[in-house]
Protein backbone atom coordinates (compact mmCIF):
# COMPACT_ATOMS: atom_id res chain seq x y z
CA UNK A 1 0.00 0.00 0.00
CA UNK A 2 0.66 3.34 -1.01
CA UNK A 3 2.37 6.04 1.45
CA UNK A 4 0.92 9.61 2.11
CA UNK A 5 4.49 10.96 0.89
CA UNK A 6 5.89 13.83 2.57
CA UNK A 7 4.06 15.72 5.12
CA UNK A 8 4.52 19.17 7.18
CA UNK A 9 3.59 19.76 10.29
CA UNK A 10 1.22 23.22 11.13
CA UNK A 11 0.48 25.10 14.12
CA UNK A 12 -2.32 26.33 15.83
CA UNK A 13 -2.49 28.96 18.56
CA UNK A 14 -5.51 29.61 21.02
CA UNK A 15 -6.26 30.68 24.21
CA UNK A 16 -4.34 34.38 24.08
CA UNK A 17 -4.81 36.06 27.01
CA UNK A 18 -7.15 36.99 28.66
CA UNK A 19 -9.03 34.01 27.34
CA UNK A 20 -6.72 31.48 28.82
CA UNK A 21 -7.52 28.32 29.12
CA UNK A 22 -9.66 27.07 32.45
CA UNK A 23 -7.16 23.23 33.62
CA UNK A 24 -8.49 20.59 35.36
CA UNK A 25 -6.40 21.90 38.08
CA UNK A 26 -8.17 25.31 38.14
CA UNK A 27 -4.94 27.08 36.69
CA UNK A 28 -5.59 28.75 33.67
CA UNK A 29 -3.04 28.40 30.66
CA UNK A 30 -2.35 30.39 27.72
CA UNK A 31 -1.48 31.06 25.07
CA UNK A 32 -1.25 27.37 23.92
CA UNK A 33 0.02 25.70 20.30
CA UNK A 34 -0.79 22.62 19.30
CA UNK A 35 1.21 21.12 16.75
CA UNK A 36 -0.73 19.41 14.13
CA UNK A 37 -0.38 17.29 11.28
CA UNK A 38 -3.48 16.43 8.70
CA UNK A 39 -3.54 13.47 6.12
CA UNK A 40 -6.37 13.70 2.91
CA UNK A 41 -8.92 15.73 2.33
CA UNK A 42 -11.86 17.07 4.36
CA UNK A 43 -15.01 16.64 2.31
CA UNK A 44 -17.89 18.97 1.59
CA UNK A 45 -20.09 17.85 4.46
CA UNK A 46 -17.29 17.92 7.02
CA UNK A 47 -18.24 14.09 8.37
CA UNK A 48 -15.03 12.50 7.38
CA UNK A 49 -12.83 13.47 9.68
CA UNK A 50 -11.12 11.18 12.28
CA UNK A 51 -8.61 12.29 15.23
CA UNK A 52 -5.66 10.09 16.17
CA UNK A 53 -4.41 10.48 19.71
CA UNK A 54 -1.28 9.79 20.47
CA UNK A 55 0.60 7.66 23.41
CA UNK A 56 3.29 9.00 26.10
CA UNK A 57 6.07 9.84 23.73
CA UNK A 58 4.54 10.14 20.50
CA UNK A 59 3.95 13.36 18.66
CA UNK A 60 1.79 15.11 15.73
CA UNK A 61 4.05 13.22 13.04
CA UNK A 62 1.46 10.09 12.63
CA UNK A 63 2.07 9.43 9.29
CA UNK A 64 4.11 10.49 5.77
CA UNK A 65 7.55 11.92 5.69
CA UNK A 66 9.31 14.57 6.54
CA UNK A 67 11.25 16.14 4.05
CA UNK A 68 14.66 14.76 3.84
CA UNK A 69 13.52 12.13 6.76
CA UNK A 70 13.13 8.56 6.26
CA UNK A 71 11.69 7.25 9.07
CA UNK A 72 7.86 7.72 8.60
CA UNK A 73 5.23 8.87 11.32
CA UNK A 74 4.39 6.70 14.48
CA UNK A 75 1.25 5.08 12.55
CA UNK A 76 2.01 4.85 9.16
CA UNK A 77 1.02 1.62 9.08
CA UNK A 78 -2.53 2.70 9.68
CA UNK A 79 -2.74 5.53 7.91
CA UNK A 80 -2.98 6.63 4.31
CA UNK A 81 -4.25 6.00 1.52
CA UNK A 82 -5.95 1.73 1.13
CA UNK A 83 -4.97 1.49 4.55
CA UNK A 84 -7.23 1.70 8.02
CA UNK A 85 -7.35 5.18 8.27
CA UNK A 86 -7.52 5.48 4.78
CA UNK A 87 -7.14 8.80 3.67
CA UNK A 88 -8.71 8.62 0.24
CA UNK A 89 -11.80 8.53 2.38
CA UNK A 90 -11.45 10.25 5.67
CA UNK A 91 -9.76 13.43 6.60
CA UNK A 92 -6.84 12.68 9.05
CA UNK A 93 -5.93 14.90 12.28
CA UNK A 94 -3.18 14.30 14.83
CA UNK A 95 -2.14 16.64 17.00
CA UNK A 96 0.88 16.62 19.95
CA UNK A 97 -0.38 16.83 23.07
CA UNK A 98 -0.71 19.51 25.87
CA UNK A 99 2.56 19.24 28.09
CA UNK A 100 4.40 17.37 24.84
CA UNK A 101 7.68 18.73 23.71
CA UNK A 102 7.25 18.10 20.10
CA UNK A 103 5.89 21.70 18.75
CA UNK A 104 3.22 22.69 21.31
CA UNK A 105 3.23 24.52 24.25
CA UNK A 106 4.89 22.41 27.33
CA UNK A 107 7.39 22.57 30.30
CA UNK A 108 10.10 23.62 27.78
CA UNK A 109 8.32 26.59 26.01
CA UNK A 110 8.93 29.92 26.84
CA UNK A 111 6.68 31.23 30.07
CA UNK A 112 5.45 34.45 28.75
CA UNK A 113 5.38 36.02 31.30
CA UNK A 114 9.15 35.21 32.81
CA UNK A 115 10.53 34.96 28.79
CA UNK A 116 12.01 31.60 30.14
CA UNK A 117 10.87 27.77 29.90
CA UNK A 118 7.96 27.11 32.22
CA UNK A 119 9.91 24.02 33.89
CA UNK A 120 7.95 23.47 36.79
CA UNK A 121 6.13 26.97 36.83
CA UNK A 122 4.16 24.74 33.94
CA UNK A 123 0.63 24.12 35.55
CA UNK A 124 -0.27 20.52 36.00
CA UNK A 125 -2.09 19.25 33.25
CA UNK A 126 -4.50 16.39 32.39
CA UNK A 127 -5.90 14.03 29.69
CA UNK A 128 -8.85 16.05 30.15
CA UNK A 129 -7.28 19.16 29.42
CA UNK A 130 -5.48 17.52 26.46
CA UNK A 131 -9.11 16.72 25.23
CA UNK A 132 -10.22 20.05 25.21
CA UNK A 133 -7.19 21.12 23.36
CA UNK A 134 -7.79 19.06 20.47
CA UNK A 135 -11.41 19.91 20.68
CA UNK A 136 -10.20 23.84 20.33
CA UNK A 137 -8.30 22.46 17.17
CA UNK A 138 -11.58 20.69 15.59
CA UNK A 139 -13.70 23.75 15.94
CA UNK A 140 -10.84 25.78 14.72
CA UNK A 141 -10.74 23.51 11.06
CA UNK A 142 -14.71 23.79 10.85
CA UNK A 143 -15.54 20.18 12.09
CA UNK A 144 -18.43 20.46 14.33
CA UNK A 145 -19.00 16.28 14.51
CA UNK A 146 -16.07 14.27 14.01
CA UNK A 147 -16.41 10.44 12.39
CA UNK A 148 -14.15 9.02 14.96
CA UNK A 149 -11.47 9.85 17.83
CA UNK A 150 -9.33 6.63 18.02
CA UNK A 151 -6.05 6.07 19.62
CA UNK A 152 -3.47 3.68 21.89
CA UNK A 153 -2.16 3.19 25.47
CA UNK A 154 -2.34 7.11 26.81
CA UNK A 155 -4.09 7.74 23.51
CA UNK A 156 -7.24 5.94 24.31
CA UNK A 157 -7.39 7.50 27.30
CA UNK A 158 -8.18 11.39 24.99
CA UNK A 159 -10.07 9.00 23.33
CA UNK A 160 -12.29 7.92 26.69
CA UNK A 161 -11.88 11.58 27.62
CA UNK A 162 -13.97 12.79 24.32
CA UNK A 163 -16.48 10.23 25.27
CA UNK A 164 -16.92 11.59 28.30
CA UNK A 165 -16.71 15.23 27.57
CA UNK A 166 -17.94 15.24 23.99
CA UNK A 167 -20.32 12.23 23.22
CA UNK A 168 -22.43 14.65 21.25
CA UNK A 169 -19.34 15.59 19.26
CA UNK A 170 -18.58 12.07 17.68
CA UNK A 171 -19.79 9.27 15.95
CA UNK A 172 -17.45 6.54 17.63
CA UNK A 173 -14.59 5.65 19.45
CA UNK A 174 -11.61 3.38 18.95
CA UNK A 175 -9.38 2.75 22.19
CA UNK A 176 -7.12 0.47 22.07
CA UNK A 177 -5.32 -1.25 24.91
CA UNK A 178 -5.89 1.71 27.32
CA UNK A 179 -7.61 1.53 30.51
CA UNK A 180 -10.69 4.11 32.13
CA UNK A 181 -7.95 4.02 35.20
CA UNK A 182 -4.30 3.12 35.98
CA UNK A 183 -3.99 0.44 38.24
CA UNK A 184 -1.69 0.86 40.79
CA UNK A 185 0.63 -1.24 39.11
CA UNK A 186 0.86 1.48 35.99
CA UNK A 187 1.34 4.32 38.39
CA UNK A 188 4.53 1.95 40.08
CA UNK A 189 5.91 1.77 36.99
CA UNK A 190 5.88 5.18 35.83
CA UNK A 191 6.73 6.65 39.43
CA UNK A 192 9.85 4.83 39.31
CA UNK A 193 10.18 6.63 35.64
CA UNK A 194 9.58 9.91 37.28
CA UNK A 195 12.14 9.23 40.36
CA UNK A 196 14.75 8.10 37.71
CA UNK A 197 14.60 11.62 36.25
CA UNK A 198 14.48 13.39 39.58
CA UNK A 199 16.85 11.79 40.80
CA UNK A 200 19.63 12.71 38.04
CA UNK A 201 21.72 15.90 39.50
CA UNK A 202 20.93 17.43 36.02
CA UNK A 203 17.67 17.59 36.73
CA UNK A 204 17.73 20.39 39.45
CA UNK A 205 14.35 20.97 40.41
CA UNK A 206 12.88 20.99 36.91
CA UNK A 207 15.22 24.33 35.73
CA UNK A 208 17.90 22.35 33.04
CA UNK A 209 16.98 24.37 30.39
CA UNK A 210 20.48 26.57 30.43
CA UNK A 211 22.88 23.62 31.18
CA UNK A 212 23.00 20.03 30.48
CA UNK A 213 19.23 17.97 30.64
CA UNK A 214 19.65 14.93 33.15
CA UNK A 215 19.73 12.51 30.11
CA UNK A 216 21.05 9.64 32.07
CA UNK A 217 17.18 9.98 34.60
CA UNK A 218 15.50 10.23 31.34
CA UNK A 219 17.16 7.38 29.11
CA UNK A 220 16.71 5.34 32.78
CA UNK A 221 12.97 6.25 32.83
CA UNK A 222 12.77 4.89 29.09
CA UNK A 223 14.06 1.87 29.25
CA UNK A 224 12.11 0.99 32.62
CA UNK A 225 8.98 1.93 30.12
CA UNK A 226 10.59 -0.50 27.48
CA UNK A 227 10.32 -3.60 29.49
CA UNK A 228 6.81 -2.63 30.41
CA UNK A 229 5.91 -2.57 26.60
CA UNK A 230 7.12 -5.88 25.45
CA UNK A 231 6.32 -9.25 27.02
CA UNK A 232 8.34 -12.32 28.15
CA UNK A 233 7.68 -14.30 24.85
CA UNK A 234 8.78 -11.02 22.87
CA UNK A 235 11.43 -10.34 24.46
CA UNK A 236 12.78 -14.20 24.24
CA UNK A 237 12.26 -13.79 20.53
CA UNK A 238 14.23 -10.78 20.41
CA UNK A 239 16.88 -11.25 22.44
CA UNK A 240 16.92 -14.61 23.66
CA UNK A 241 20.65 -14.51 25.67
CA UNK A 242 22.37 -13.62 23.13
CA UNK A 243 25.79 -11.50 23.88
CA UNK A 244 26.39 -8.57 21.30
CA UNK A 245 29.12 -9.41 18.66
CA UNK A 246 32.48 -8.74 19.90
CA UNK A 247 31.95 -8.28 23.62
CA UNK A 248 33.63 -10.56 26.29
CA UNK A 249 31.58 -10.42 29.49
CA UNK A 250 32.86 -7.63 31.69
CA UNK A 251 31.89 -6.22 34.71
CA UNK A 252 28.35 -4.55 34.26
CA UNK A 253 28.76 -3.56 31.02
CA UNK A 254 26.07 -4.09 28.48
CA UNK A 255 26.92 -7.49 27.36
CA UNK A 256 23.27 -9.39 26.83
CA UNK A 257 21.50 -7.80 23.39
CA UNK A 258 18.69 -7.10 25.73
CA UNK A 259 20.76 -4.55 27.62
CA UNK A 260 22.02 -3.39 24.42
CA UNK A 261 18.91 -2.84 22.97
CA UNK A 262 17.35 -0.85 25.99
CA UNK A 263 20.85 1.66 26.07
CA UNK A 264 20.36 2.29 22.58
CA UNK A 265 16.65 3.31 23.14
CA UNK A 266 17.34 5.35 26.17
CA UNK A 267 19.88 7.27 24.81
CA UNK A 268 18.15 7.61 21.39
CA UNK A 269 14.93 8.73 23.68
CA UNK A 270 17.10 11.45 25.32
CA UNK A 271 17.51 13.64 21.46
CA UNK A 272 13.99 13.76 21.00
CA UNK A 273 12.28 14.11 24.42
CA UNK A 274 12.36 16.95 27.70
CA UNK A 275 12.22 15.23 30.86
CA UNK A 276 9.48 17.51 32.72
CA UNK A 277 7.24 16.92 29.16
CA UNK A 278 7.76 13.00 30.63
CA UNK A 279 7.28 13.95 34.72
CA UNK A 280 4.01 16.14 33.58
CA UNK A 281 2.73 13.49 30.70
CA UNK A 282 3.00 10.38 32.65
CA UNK A 283 1.26 12.14 36.03
CA UNK A 284 -1.45 13.23 33.92
CA UNK A 285 -1.70 9.61 33.04
CA UNK A 286 -1.66 8.42 36.64
CA UNK A 287 -4.22 10.60 37.96
CA UNK A 288 -6.98 10.53 34.86
CA UNK A 289 -9.80 8.70 35.78
CA UNK A 290 -12.85 8.45 33.14
CA UNK A 291 -15.29 7.28 35.42
CA UNK A 292 -14.77 10.29 38.00
CA UNK A 293 -17.41 12.87 36.26
CA UNK A 294 -19.79 9.76 36.97
CA UNK A 295 -20.92 6.37 35.12
CA UNK A 296 -20.44 5.92 31.65
CA UNK A 297 -24.24 4.27 32.01
CA UNK A 298 -25.71 7.68 32.35
CA UNK A 299 -23.54 9.65 30.39
CA UNK A 300 -23.75 7.49 27.48
CA UNK A 301 -27.44 7.53 27.66
CA UNK A 302 -29.89 8.47 24.46
CA UNK A 303 -26.57 8.63 22.84
CA UNK A 304 -25.80 7.28 19.71
CA UNK A 305 -21.99 6.92 19.77
CA UNK A 306 -20.49 3.45 18.23
CA UNK A 307 -17.58 2.00 19.96
CA UNK A 308 -14.93 -0.38 18.93
CA UNK A 309 -12.71 -1.76 21.50
CA UNK A 310 -9.02 -3.72 21.25
CA UNK A 311 -7.06 -5.27 23.33
CA UNK A 312 -3.69 -7.73 23.20
CA UNK A 313 -3.57 -10.85 24.55
CA UNK A 314 0.02 -10.90 26.22
CA UNK A 315 -0.35 -7.30 27.19
CA UNK A 316 0.03 -6.77 30.70
CA UNK A 317 0.97 -2.86 30.74
CA UNK A 318 -2.67 -2.45 29.84
CA UNK A 319 -4.27 -6.18 30.29
CA UNK A 320 -7.47 -6.88 28.72
CA UNK A 321 -9.86 -6.36 31.54
CA UNK A 322 -8.81 -3.21 31.84
CA UNK A 323 -10.87 -2.91 28.03
CA UNK A 324 -13.52 -5.41 29.59
CA UNK A 325 -13.94 -2.67 31.81
CA UNK A 326 -14.63 -0.25 29.03
CA UNK A 327 -17.26 -3.52 27.06
CA UNK A 328 -18.79 -3.58 30.47
CA UNK A 329 -19.98 0.22 30.49
CA UNK A 330 -21.33 -0.11 26.98
CA UNK A 331 -23.39 -3.41 27.80
CA UNK A 332 -24.86 -1.46 30.55
CA UNK A 333 -25.68 1.90 28.72
CA UNK A 334 -26.84 -0.02 25.38
CA UNK A 335 -23.75 1.38 23.39
CA UNK A 336 -23.30 -0.32 20.22
CA UNK A 337 -19.75 -1.80 20.88
CA UNK A 338 -17.57 -4.64 19.48
CA UNK A 339 -14.38 -6.08 21.24
CA UNK A 340 -11.44 -8.02 19.78
CA UNK A 341 -8.69 -9.78 21.99
CA UNK A 342 -6.03 -9.95 19.44
CA UNK A 343 -3.70 -12.52 19.84
CA UNK A 344 -0.19 -11.45 19.82
CA UNK A 345 2.72 -12.07 21.84
CA UNK A 346 4.28 -8.76 21.45
CA UNK A 347 3.08 -7.18 25.30
CA UNK A 348 2.20 -3.67 24.79
CA UNK A 349 3.74 -2.86 21.61
CA UNK A 350 1.14 -4.72 19.84
CA UNK A 351 -0.80 -2.01 19.33
CA UNK A 352 1.74 -0.44 16.86
CA UNK A 353 3.15 -3.63 15.20
CA UNK A 354 -0.49 -6.12 14.88
CA UNK A 355 -1.16 -3.88 12.04
CA UNK A 356 -3.15 -6.34 10.00
CA UNK A 357 -5.84 -7.08 12.26
CA UNK A 358 -6.30 -3.71 13.55
CA UNK A 359 -5.93 -2.95 10.13
CA UNK A 360 -8.94 -5.31 9.21
CA UNK A 361 -11.31 -4.24 12.45
CA UNK A 362 -10.62 -0.34 11.55
CA UNK A 363 -11.48 -0.12 8.30
CA UNK A 364 -15.08 -2.22 8.66
CA UNK A 365 -15.84 -0.51 11.70
CA UNK A 366 -15.07 3.08 9.99
CA UNK A 367 -16.82 2.21 6.59
CA UNK A 368 -20.12 0.83 8.84
CA UNK A 369 -19.85 4.95 10.79
CA UNK A 370 -19.21 6.48 7.88
CA UNK A 371 -22.09 5.02 5.83
CA UNK A 372 -24.25 4.92 8.45
CA UNK A 373 -25.22 0.89 8.28
CA UNK A 374 -26.13 -1.99 9.94
CA UNK A 375 -24.44 -4.63 8.11
CA UNK A 376 -23.38 -4.90 4.64
CA UNK A 377 -23.49 -6.99 1.77
CA UNK A 378 -25.79 -9.67 0.73
CA UNK A 379 -26.37 -13.39 2.28
CA UNK A 380 -23.19 -15.41 2.69
CA UNK A 381 -21.11 -12.39 2.28
CA UNK B 1 -35.01 -11.23 -0.44
CA UNK B 2 -35.68 -15.10 0.02
CA UNK B 3 -33.79 -17.11 2.68
CA UNK B 4 -33.36 -20.41 0.02
CA UNK B 5 -29.94 -20.73 0.59
CA UNK B 6 -30.29 -19.95 4.22
CA UNK B 7 -29.68 -22.63 6.90
CA UNK B 8 -32.99 -24.31 7.90
CA UNK B 9 -32.30 -23.54 11.56
CA UNK B 10 -31.58 -20.00 10.75
CA UNK B 11 -34.57 -19.83 8.31
CA UNK B 12 -36.80 -20.82 11.53
CA UNK B 13 -35.08 -18.84 14.44
CA UNK B 14 -35.90 -16.39 11.87
CA UNK B 15 -39.33 -16.73 11.66
CA UNK B 16 -39.52 -16.79 15.47
CA UNK B 17 -38.05 -13.38 16.16
CA UNK B 18 -40.70 -10.41 15.61
CA UNK B 19 -39.46 -7.43 13.47
CA UNK B 20 -37.67 -4.89 15.05
CA UNK B 21 -36.70 -6.78 18.42
CA UNK B 22 -33.12 -6.78 20.50
CA UNK B 23 -31.68 -9.82 20.13
CA UNK B 24 -28.15 -11.17 21.99
CA UNK B 25 -26.73 -13.98 20.02
CA UNK B 26 -24.52 -15.88 22.52
CA UNK B 27 -21.91 -17.98 20.58
CA UNK B 28 -22.53 -16.43 17.50
CA UNK B 29 -19.96 -17.90 14.95
CA UNK B 30 -19.50 -15.98 11.66
CA UNK B 31 -22.42 -14.14 12.41
CA UNK B 32 -24.59 -15.60 9.45
CA UNK B 33 -27.99 -16.04 11.98
CA UNK B 34 -27.41 -12.18 13.63
CA UNK B 35 -26.69 -11.15 10.39
CA UNK B 36 -30.06 -12.31 8.46
CA UNK B 37 -31.96 -11.32 11.65
CA UNK B 38 -30.64 -8.00 11.38
CA UNK B 39 -31.17 -7.72 7.33
CA UNK B 40 -34.75 -9.70 7.64
CA UNK B 41 -36.21 -8.70 10.54
CA UNK B 42 -34.44 -4.96 11.59
CA UNK B 43 -33.36 -6.56 14.95
CA UNK B 44 -30.85 -4.24 17.24
CA UNK B 45 -28.30 -7.27 17.46
CA UNK B 46 -24.90 -7.83 19.65
CA UNK B 47 -22.77 -11.06 19.33
CA UNK B 48 -20.73 -13.14 21.80
CA UNK B 49 -18.22 -15.21 20.51
CA UNK B 50 -15.10 -16.77 21.47
CA UNK B 51 -12.89 -17.49 18.71
CA UNK B 52 -10.89 -14.52 17.18
CA UNK B 53 -11.28 -15.67 14.04
CA UNK B 54 -15.28 -15.49 14.21
CA UNK B 55 -15.05 -12.10 15.18
CA UNK B 56 -13.23 -10.42 12.16
CA UNK B 57 -16.20 -12.10 10.31
CA UNK B 58 -18.66 -10.44 12.08
CA UNK B 59 -16.79 -7.54 12.04
CA UNK B 60 -16.53 -7.42 7.89
CA UNK B 61 -20.34 -7.90 8.06
CA UNK B 62 -20.94 -4.83 10.18
CA UNK B 63 -22.36 -6.50 12.98
CA UNK B 64 -21.57 -6.02 16.88
CA UNK B 65 -19.33 -8.47 18.82
CA UNK B 66 -17.99 -8.95 21.92
CA UNK B 67 -14.67 -11.60 22.00
CA UNK B 68 -15.06 -13.72 24.82
CA UNK B 69 -17.10 -16.95 26.43
CA UNK B 70 -20.33 -17.48 26.88
CA UNK B 71 -20.40 -18.43 30.47
CA UNK B 72 -19.33 -14.99 31.95
CA UNK B 73 -20.39 -12.77 28.84
CA UNK B 74 -23.66 -12.39 30.52
CA UNK B 75 -22.85 -11.43 33.97
CA UNK B 76 -22.54 -7.36 32.72
CA UNK B 77 -25.91 -7.07 31.84
CA UNK B 78 -28.98 -5.46 33.87
CA UNK B 79 -32.41 -7.71 33.82
CA UNK B 80 -34.40 -7.46 30.49
CA UNK B 81 -31.19 -6.24 28.63
CA UNK B 82 -32.85 -7.90 24.98
CA UNK B 83 -36.38 -9.19 24.03
CA UNK B 84 -34.44 -12.23 22.81
CA UNK B 85 -31.28 -13.97 23.92
CA UNK B 86 -30.43 -16.94 21.56
CA UNK B 87 -28.35 -19.80 22.30
CA UNK B 88 -28.27 -21.76 18.71
CA UNK B 89 -26.34 -24.96 18.68
CA UNK B 90 -24.00 -23.45 21.55
CA UNK B 91 -25.48 -24.85 24.84
CA UNK B 92 -24.51 -27.54 24.92
CA UNK B 93 -20.76 -26.35 24.67
CA UNK B 94 -21.29 -24.16 28.11
CA UNK B 95 -19.72 -25.85 31.10
CA UNK B 96 -22.36 -24.41 33.51
CA UNK B 97 -25.23 -24.79 31.66
CA UNK B 98 -27.63 -24.10 34.32
CA UNK B 99 -25.94 -21.30 35.35
CA UNK B 100 -25.87 -19.82 31.74
CA UNK B 101 -29.19 -20.72 31.18
CA UNK B 102 -30.86 -19.35 34.00
CA UNK B 103 -28.82 -15.78 33.54
CA UNK B 104 -30.08 -15.68 29.63
CA UNK B 105 -33.60 -16.08 30.85
CA UNK B 106 -32.79 -12.74 33.36
CA UNK B 107 -31.02 -11.11 30.39
CA UNK B 108 -34.12 -11.44 27.93
CA UNK B 109 -37.74 -11.59 27.92
CA UNK B 110 -36.91 -14.69 26.03
CA UNK B 111 -34.60 -17.08 25.36
CA UNK B 112 -34.42 -19.38 21.75
CA UNK B 113 -32.21 -22.33 22.30
CA UNK B 114 -31.64 -24.63 19.52
CA UNK B 115 -29.89 -28.10 20.35
CA UNK B 116 -29.02 -31.33 18.95
CA UNK B 117 -31.31 -34.64 19.78
CA UNK B 118 -28.92 -37.01 20.96
CA UNK B 119 -31.96 -39.62 20.99
CA UNK B 120 -32.66 -38.92 17.84
CA UNK B 121 -32.82 -42.83 15.78
CA UNK B 122 -29.30 -43.05 14.40
CA UNK B 123 -27.80 -42.71 17.64
CA UNK B 124 -30.16 -44.95 19.60
CA UNK B 125 -29.00 -47.57 16.43
CA UNK B 126 -25.06 -46.95 16.71
CA UNK B 127 -25.58 -47.34 20.55
CA UNK B 128 -28.01 -49.89 20.65
CA UNK B 129 -26.86 -52.28 18.06
CA UNK B 130 -23.32 -51.63 17.43
CA UNK B 131 -23.01 -50.46 20.86
CA UNK B 132 -20.85 -47.28 19.73
CA UNK B 133 -21.38 -43.76 20.71
CA UNK B 134 -23.25 -41.99 18.43
CA UNK B 135 -21.91 -40.08 15.33
CA UNK B 136 -24.44 -38.73 12.98
CA UNK B 137 -24.55 -35.37 10.91
CA UNK B 138 -25.85 -32.98 13.52
CA UNK B 139 -23.53 -34.43 16.16
CA UNK B 140 -20.13 -35.14 13.74
CA UNK B 141 -18.09 -35.91 16.52
CA UNK B 142 -16.18 -38.86 18.13
CA UNK B 143 -15.98 -39.32 22.29
CA UNK B 144 -12.53 -38.25 21.80
CA UNK B 145 -12.72 -34.98 20.08
CA UNK B 146 -16.08 -33.66 21.10
CA UNK B 147 -16.97 -29.84 22.18
CA UNK B 148 -20.29 -31.22 23.55
CA UNK B 149 -20.36 -31.54 27.27
CA UNK B 150 -23.89 -31.73 27.54
CA UNK B 151 -25.41 -34.46 26.50
CA UNK B 152 -29.71 -34.86 26.04
CA UNK B 153 -32.22 -35.28 24.15
CA UNK B 154 -35.58 -33.30 23.14
CA UNK B 155 -37.20 -34.82 26.08
CA UNK B 156 -34.55 -34.39 28.61
CA UNK B 157 -34.48 -30.64 27.89
CA UNK B 158 -38.69 -30.53 28.68
CA UNK B 159 -38.32 -32.31 31.67
CA UNK B 160 -35.60 -29.93 32.71
CA UNK B 161 -38.12 -27.01 31.77
CA UNK B 162 -40.75 -28.60 33.77
CA UNK B 163 -38.41 -28.55 36.84
CA UNK B 164 -37.32 -25.26 36.44
CA UNK B 165 -40.51 -24.05 35.86
CA UNK B 166 -39.67 -22.62 32.83
CA UNK B 167 -42.40 -21.73 30.24
CA UNK B 168 -41.91 -23.21 26.63
CA UNK B 169 -43.88 -20.87 24.69
CA UNK B 170 -42.87 -22.60 20.81
CA UNK B 171 -40.90 -25.95 19.17
CA UNK B 172 -40.40 -26.74 16.33
CA UNK B 173 -38.29 -30.03 15.45
CA UNK B 174 -35.89 -30.55 12.48
CA UNK B 175 -34.67 -32.92 10.67
CA UNK B 176 -31.82 -32.03 8.14
CA UNK B 177 -34.25 -31.14 5.80
CA UNK B 178 -37.25 -30.17 7.08
CA UNK B 179 -39.68 -29.52 10.31
CA UNK B 180 -41.00 -32.79 11.67
CA UNK B 181 -44.24 -33.10 13.61
CA UNK B 182 -44.41 -36.61 15.21
CA UNK B 183 -42.30 -38.63 17.51
CA UNK B 184 -39.88 -36.02 18.02
CA UNK B 185 -37.87 -37.25 20.64
CA UNK B 186 -36.62 -40.23 17.45
CA UNK B 187 -37.18 -38.66 14.25
CA UNK B 188 -35.76 -35.08 14.77
CA UNK B 189 -31.93 -34.40 14.93
CA UNK B 190 -32.34 -30.87 16.44
CA UNK B 191 -35.00 -28.59 18.21
CA UNK B 192 -35.82 -24.93 19.05
CA UNK B 193 -38.01 -23.63 22.08
CA UNK B 194 -38.55 -20.59 22.37
CA UNK B 195 -38.73 -20.25 26.28
CA UNK B 196 -39.36 -17.40 29.49
CA UNK B 197 -39.79 -17.50 32.47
Amino acid sequence: MADIGIVETKYFTFAEPPNELALQCKEKLGPITLAYETYGQLNLEKNNAVLIAHALSGDAHAAGFHKGQSKPGWWNDLIGPGKAFDTNKYFVICSNVLGGCKGSTGPASINPKTNKPYALDFPLISIWDMARCQKHLIDFLGINKLLSVAGGSMGGMQVLAWLVLFPEKIRSIIPIATAFRHSPQQIAFNEVSRQAIMADSHWKAGNYYAGAHPVKGLALARMIGHITYMSDESMAEKFGRLRMADSEPFKFTADFEVEGYLKYRGDNFVRRFDANSYLYITEAMDNFDALEKGSLEKLLHGHKVKVLVMAFKSDWLYPAYQSKEIIKACKLSGVEASYCEINSTYGHDAFLLETEEETHLITHFLKKVFFRYEVTGDYGA
Amino acid sequence: MGLDNVRLDHRIISGLVPRGSTVLDLGCGNGDLLYILIKEKIVRGQGIEIDEHAIYKCVAKGLNVFHGDIDSGLADYQDKSFDYVILNQSLQQIRHFETVFNDALRVGRRVIIGLPNFAHFSSRFQLFFLGKAPVTRSLPHTWYDSPNVHFLSMTDFIDFCIRQNITIEKRVYLSEDREIHLFANIFSTAGIFVVSR
